[in-house]
């Protein structure tokens, strides 16, 4: 599936591995979380990066204590409508300090962007055929900010401004 | 006659380039969106939260446009704008909301985009009148005015509006949310029965700060809202709903419609357990990057600006004399005018309940003409009530009669504000897909019954609330009476509740008995009323007789015929 990255279409380094098959040890793969719990100490020696993919459900405090293994977290949208996530990643940022890659899995749609972007997400895995110029003029629709987010370190004192401002 | 009032709107938040900029950009992605759900690129399940996030509903008949009134406070240019869009765009006339918002019933989808250009032109927008997002926050109709009020809302309720706004974390979240605040000492906003109330105060030394209620809620579970905190500083305002915010978008229900409210997740984790969740994020959230900045809030105050009040005796001359001489108008000030805080100034409130008339409806004309009379007598500003319906928040005492009279002339006179013919009532099954049974013309036969003013103002504050089905966009539960419309074998019954409260002593009404049919309906009101006049002793208001007496004697009169 495509992978969105800065509101292009870029070529995805990662393999997601279903349960039950095989990881390929010498390139970054993403695993799911329940796979990881199961199978941890099997990754001990590992050099190749590893991904862990978490379902909407499954929080920040969750994955909290093992964060420093993953180079990248998938959050999960179950349907575009599941909010959880972005307060997920936002935690994961903001609580935690994952500055690793969080990536948005699912379904997500080109209005959500802007959105996932600000709460700390780095890349969208988007539907087959997704048209890649709406994901580009959802960075550049909206130039007013009302928050403070990850995007930006500017306190709430600012409270409404333009990006970049 | 010749009193001008300054250019300046009194109390109406002044856009700046960056606002204007921002709904203009607003405008443009959902004329995008309705291209991109035209062509198919948008599903059709994308494309409704979308749309509802601009304010668009598919109702029963029409889609329905609600436009934003932050907290229900606008100018007359901008009624003047509503009024015309009622005239372009609907049938001459729209719906004022409990929600302090305005709603278009009859609108075209392509011609929304239109409607919102139109709208951006003063300054408005449908944004979060809808969608499962935070909505338009509301708050005291008299904010500003009122001479009981201790803390001016509207500045909170700004940064709250401001802070809301695509707010990226909760733009989606289980469900609606609402926020009502308040600075006064009458709670006029019904706080705890919202998601949050706040209660704005001072403490010893003067400060502003708030009192949190959480988890209130009408609908098919009634709550009322839990004090989960009893102070916030003011720079901790935004810190703090963050926190609250947070989790109820990681722990509140998404299995279950009906239970995704925040309302659920309090009451499933224990008021404890939820306050315990909160103070723990805002442990964590309170520190610079969420600090309200006290520079912040003067700027924003600032751009509120203050009414320029003329120093006025506190008694004046004419505005006596004409009440001596005119009963009629003597009974308005009565029941509609409210005390301002400001000498030789006062509150009047224009009920848009006239008997037989439908609830929160105006017309354009009647718009206009309210414009016109807040242009020149209330420094160009009006507000929405959370009763639905409208308020000129500083008439000079000198000018009460005239505007009376103009309002008077125009079938917006009517002298009913907090009493029986007050009624707050949702669209019902004449509007609305969800309802159950008609509201408007059960609220229509029951003002007729009680149309004689002067009985109404003897039989005193009664709130009658209607609901047309279980989700309570009428606030039945919380009515001095509620009615709500229930389906039975695809009839209209109605459901009578007594003992609502809406105020800071929130109560839920208990239920009378069985179901009626709405003649009937019209004539158990009639026999609470006269249960309630026949007991009650020297200064008792219903709620009071109703506490003193118990249901039964209303209960036996109302189902003696049965």
């Amino acid at each position: 599936m495509p992978l969105i990255k800065d509101g292009r279409i870029v070529e995805d380094g990662w393999t997601t591995v279903a349960d039950g098959e095989a990881v390929p040890a010498d390139r970054p793969a993403i695993i799911s979380f329940e796979r990881w719990q199961a199978e941890r100490d099997g990754f001990a020696g590992r050099n190749a990066a590893l991904g862990v993919r978490v379902k909407s459900g499954t929080l920040a405090p969750a994955i909290a204590a093992d964060l420093d293994r993953f180079a990248l977290i998938a959050v999960e949208f179950p349907k575009f409508r599941d909010g959880r996530g972005f307060s997920t990643a936002r935690e994961l940022r903001e609580r935690y300090g994952y500055r690793g890659e969080i990536r948005a899995v699912g379904h997500v749609i080109p209005d959500q962007y802007r959105f996932l972007v600000r709460t700390g997400f780095t890349s969208v895995e988007a539907p087959e055929c997704t048209n890649e110029a709406s994901w580009a003029h959802a960075l550049t629709e909206i130039t007013v900010a009302f928050q403070p987010s990850l995007d930006e370190t500017q306190p709430v004192s600012l409270l409404r401004r333009r990006y970049g401002a | 006659m010749n009193h001008i009032a300054p250019g300046a709107q009194a109390g109406v938040y002044r856009y700046d380039e960056i606002d204007r900029q921002f709904v203009a950009e607003r405008v443009e992605q959902f004329r995008a969106q309705v291209a991109r759900r035209l062509s198919g690129e948008l599903t059709e399940e994308e494309f409704k939260p979308l749309r509802l996030m601009n304010g668009l509903y598919l109702q029963l008949h029409a889609y329905m446009l609600r436009i934003a009134v932050p907290y229900g406070v606008m100018t007359s240019k901008q009624l003047r704008k509503l009024a015309e869009i009622g005239r372009k765009y609907d049938k001459g006339y729209g719906h004022f909301t409990t929600r302090q918002n305005l709603q278009f019933n009859w609108i075209k989808l392509e011609e929304t985009p239109e409607i919102l250009n139109e709208l951006a032109e003063v300054d408005m927008h449908a944004l979060q009148t809808s969608g499962n997002c935070v909505r338009n926050v509301t708050t005291d109709q008299f904010v500003g005015a009122a001479r009981d009020e201790i803390v001016d809302g509207r500045v909170y309720a700004e940064i709250l509006r401001q802070w809301t706004t695509l707010h990226p974390e909760f733009t989606y979240l289980p469900r609606k949310f609402k926020i009502a605040i308040m600075g006064a000492e009458s709670d006029r906003a019904a706080l705890r029965t919202h998601d949050v109330g706040v209660l704005a105060k001072r403490n010893e030394a003067g400060e502003p700060g708030f009192t949190f209620y959480v988890g209130g809620g009408l609908g098919r579970s009634p709550f009322v809202g839990k004090l989960i905190r009893e102070w916030v500083a003011e720079e901790d305002f935004v810190a703090y709903l963050e926190a609250v915010l947070r989790v109820y978008n990681q722990y509140g229900r998404r299995d279950n419609i009906y239970k995704a409210r925040i309302k659920i997740l309090v009451h499933e984790l224990g008021q404890e357990k939820f306050t315990a969740e909160v103070e723990e994020e805002f442990a964590r959230l309170r520190g610079p990057k969420y600090r309200l900045d006290p520079e912040l809030v003067a700027e924003i105050r600032k751009r509120f600006g203050a009414p320029a009040f003329e120093t006025l005796p506190t008694v004046s001359d004419s505005f006596e004399k004409a009440k001596a001489q005119n009963a009629a108008f003597a009974r308005w000030v009565g029941v509609n005018v409210a005390e301002h805080k400001a000498p030789g100034y006062a509150i009047a409130t224009i009920s848009l309940k006239p008997a037989g008339g439908i609830p929160g409806d105006a017309t354009s004309e009647q718009m206009e003409l309210v414009a016109d009379l807040a242009e020149r007598y209330s420094f160009g500003e009006i507000r929405v009530s959370h009763a639905q319906n409208l308020v000129l928040a500083h008439v000079r005492q000198d000018d009460l009669f005239t505007v009376w009279q103009a309002l008077e002339a125009n079938g917006l006179g009517t002298p009913n504000a907090g009493l029986i013919g007050d009624i707050i009532a949702c669209p019902g099954l004449d509007y609305c897909a969800l309802a159950n049974a008609r509201s408007i013309p059960l609220a229509q036969d029951i003002s007729a019954r009680f149309a004689d003013p002067v009985r109404q103002q003897a039989i005193g504050e009664l709130g009658i609330k209607i609901s047309g089905c279980i989700n309570a966009c009428g606030h039945h539960h919380v009515g001095h009476i509620g009615i709500l419309g229930v389906d039975k074998k695809g009839e209209e019954f109605y459901q009578i509740t007594v003992g609502g409260d809406p105020t800071l002593t929130t109560a839920i009404g208990d239920i009378l008995g069985p179901a009626i049919t709405a003649d009937e309906t019209v004539d158990a009101i009639e026999a609470i009323v006269e249960v309630y006049l026949a007991t009650r002793s020297d200064g008792e208001r219903f709620l009071d007789t109703l506490k003193r007496i118990g249901h039964g004697p209303f209960k036996e009169r109302v189902y003696a015929a049965h």
